[in-house]
């Protein structure tokens, strides 16, 4: 029997399977999609640079042998007591609300028996969290929630948080079943309801004020702690140097890949830049004022490996912050829960409806059940596991490429795979001696 | 009393000065000169002591005070009393943006005017205008209470939480998610409270109550357009 031949159903790349869901669930609902997490679309990243490793020109050291250091000081410029970290991989910013108090816990152990830093968020400092940190950075947040003198005295640094790199510009949402009693006392509001997180500060717009805001910290703290000053990575040269230009120690530079609890997906996948993209135009800022190194940089957005860690040390920065990798290593998407993922719509790897509080893991969540599902001492030990793997896998690579500290890695060691992360990087395409933009090309 | 010349002392001094007072001291009395306009002055103090800036000051004045009484015979630039905690703050003059804001505790008196965003995100302080406030006052507003005895701008009480206000004159508008309510019997004796203590001679009976309708504390897509 003759068959007339078929042309295979074909799969529109503008109208996806993905986007098509999207528009249905749109439709169906009213509302916009909300979920936790970053930009999940692919973007020029770590992956895309290489490290050149030895050759004739340069020798390596001995693995396991010959020292490399990994320590880091935070808030030389001003600061009579800055922060010293064994590790340049710092705990980003996650509050108590968006995370278990046990999570919290957990991210403390961890990061202190590291020998690192771990930072607040919205919502305030925890007794647990102050308890378990031997390093904690105080978030100053727009919302001011749980904002108080004494907390801010016990702090070992002060990180005023312009924006973040999930959504530059764009406040916050603590939807209401994730406020329980205790963080609604802390927040100062009914529990049950939607808690907005303002979007810019409520006493200060723009650079001069800022100038102002931090000094009123340093008198309210006399002088004693670093302050940061963190920004969502959109126009990286221009907001460092307006940071250091305000009296900032650290500037915080994150990238799109980096989480938040909750924001609208749009926001997270269509605001902000690539956190390759942040490293090289604030580092520049920084050469240009004068204050490279004396003003630390510290990188954050999709930062999972050693590797990682060791790329962004080389394109200039001098620490870098992680939060969804941390989650990760507590236990965050464990495929041990699979069928309850399944059971919520979605897939280990995929889960990000963190601000529902249904969180499987017990870590993005406020039910008592599901929170005490995660063994703080345990998963604390897991994320000081972790950190010491990624030192460990970034003195790998730095010995590799002939350096004793971490912080002698530099742009020379590296090349990139691809023509646009060769221009962001500003580093050679690999075999070449070019990348886009270079001058004299 | 002590005097404390910030020209000729500068500020550092006088801060640490005033942050080192404790519950127990005998200095409880602090005068403050030639401030000029600088920022940050008294900041961060945490003692019952009694001070008084002699002249105008800049940014954050009195910022997170706790328990001190800080009065300034003059004006305020920006974020006067801004996060306090307890105390008073009374300013003789008129206040800059922001007064108050996120204000936890305590008492915040200004005998003048204050300017756009008096009491945003306050969270439990008490504030007390003997003049009229600008606009976006009270913007996000968590808790306490705000007393104005003059007129408000526009969009008094966007997206207010629950904090009270009170309103002797004309309310420009209101904005989202303020309405006015019903003045009780509660309302009116914690009104006559703070104006005593404030200093003023208003009568709380003169006063209209605006609060929140409570529509806007759970996202609601039919609700889209009163954002």
């Amino acid at each position: 029997m003759d068959k007339t031949p078929g042309t295979l159903p074909i799969q529109s790349a503008t109208f996806s399977n993905s986007i098509n869901s999207e528009i249905r669930r749109a439709a169906a609902t009213g509302i916009y999609d909300i979920r936790g997490g970053g930009a999940k679309r692919r973007v020029p990243h770590f992956d895309d640079l290489l490290f050149l490793g030895a050759s004739v020109s340069r020798y390596p050291l001995e693995g396991y042998r010959e020292r490399c250091g990994t320590s880091v000081v935070l808030g030389t410029r001003f600061a009579k007591k800055p922060i010293e970290l064994d590790i340049p991989v710092t705990i980003a910013g996650m509050s108590f609300g968006a995370l278990s108090g046990r999570a919290k816990e957990a991210l403390g152990r961890g990061a202190s028996a590291a020998g690192t830093s771990t930072t607040t968020g919205d919502g305030g400092m925890t007794p647990e969290e102050r308890g378990h940190s031997t390093k904690l950075v105080y978030q100053y947040l727009p919302s001011r929630y749980g904002m108080n003198p004494d907390d801010l005295r016990k702090a070992d640094a002060i990180e005023i948080v312009v924006g973040q790199g999930a959504k530059p510009g764009g406040g916050g949402m603590l939807l209401g079943q994730k406020i329980s009693d205790r963080v609604a006392e802390m927040r100062t509001l009914p529990t049950g309801i939607d808690q907005r997180s303002a979007c810019r500060h409520p006493d200060w717009t723009g650079p001069d004020d800022l100038e102002i805001k931090i000094l009123e910290l340093r008198e309210i703290t006399g002088w004693q702690v670093p302050i940061y000053v963190k920004v969502g990575a959109t126009r990286p040269y221009y907001d460092t140097a307006l940071a250091v230009k305000a009296g900032a120690d650290v500037v915080v530079m994150d990238g799109m890949q980096g989480g938040t609890a909750a924001t609208q997906d749009v926001f997270i996948e269509h605001v902000g830049i690539p956190t390759l993209a942040s490293i090289r135009p604030a580092v520049q800022a920084l050469q240009d004022l004068g204050v490279h190194r004396e003003v630390q940089l510290v990188i954050s957005g999709g930062i999972r490996t050693g590797a990682d860690v060791a790329k962004a040390l080389a394109l200039g920065a001098d620490a870098v912050a992680i939060g969804t990798a941390a989650l990760v290593a507590l236990g965050d998407n464990d495929p041990k829960w699979e069928a309850e993922y399944q059971a919520l719509g979605t897939t280990t790897g995929a889960y990000d409806d963190w601000h529902e509080g249904r969180d499987p893991a017990g870590i993005t969540t406020q039910d008592p059940e599901l929170a005490a599902r995660l063994d703080p001492v345990e998963a604390g030990r897991r994320l000081r596991n972790y950190l010491k793997v990624m030192t460990l896998e970034a003195q790998t690579i730095a010995r590799a490429c002939g350096h004793n500290h971490l912080h002698n890695l530099e742009p020379e060691d590296l090349c990139a795979l691809t023509m646009e992360a060769a221009a962001m990087a500003k580093v050679p395409l690999a075999g070449t001696d070019w990348y886009p933009g270079k001058p004299g090309f | 009393m002590q005097t404390y010349d910030v020209a000729a002392d500068g500020l550092r001094g006088l801060n640490a000065t005033l942050q080192a007072q404790k519950q127990e001291t005998n200095q409880t009395r602090w005068e403050v000169v030639n401030p000029k306009g600088s920022h940050a002055i008294a900041v961060g103090l945490d003692a019952p002591i009694d001070v008084t800036v002699k002249g105008s000051t800049g940014y954050y004045c009195a910022g997170m005070n706790k328990q001190a009484t800080v009065r300034v015979v003059g004006s305020v630039g920006p974020g006067v009393a801004e996060n306090m905690m307890s105390g008073t703050v009374i300013v003789d003059g008129d206040a800059s943006q922001y007064a108050g804001a996120t204000g936890h505790g305590g008492l915040l008196v200004i005998k003048g005017n204050a300017s756009s965003r008096c009491g945003i995100s306050m969270k439990g302080i008490d504030i007390v205008v003997h003049g009229n406030i600008g606009h976006m006052s009270a913007f996000m507003a968590q808790a306490g209470n705000l007393v104005v005895c003059g007129d408000a701008g526009d969009a008094l009480g966007d997206s207010l939480y629950e904090a009270k206000l009170f309103v002797r004159g004309s309310v420009k508008s209101l904005g989202a998610d303020c309405i006015e309510k019903e003045m009780r019997p509660e309302h009116l004796e914690t009104l006559g409270d703070l104006l005593s203590r404030a200093g003023s001679d208003a009568r709380a009976e003169d006063f209209r109550r605006y609060g929140s309708a409570r529509e806007l504390y759970n996202f609601d897509i039919d609700n889209a357009a009163a954002y």
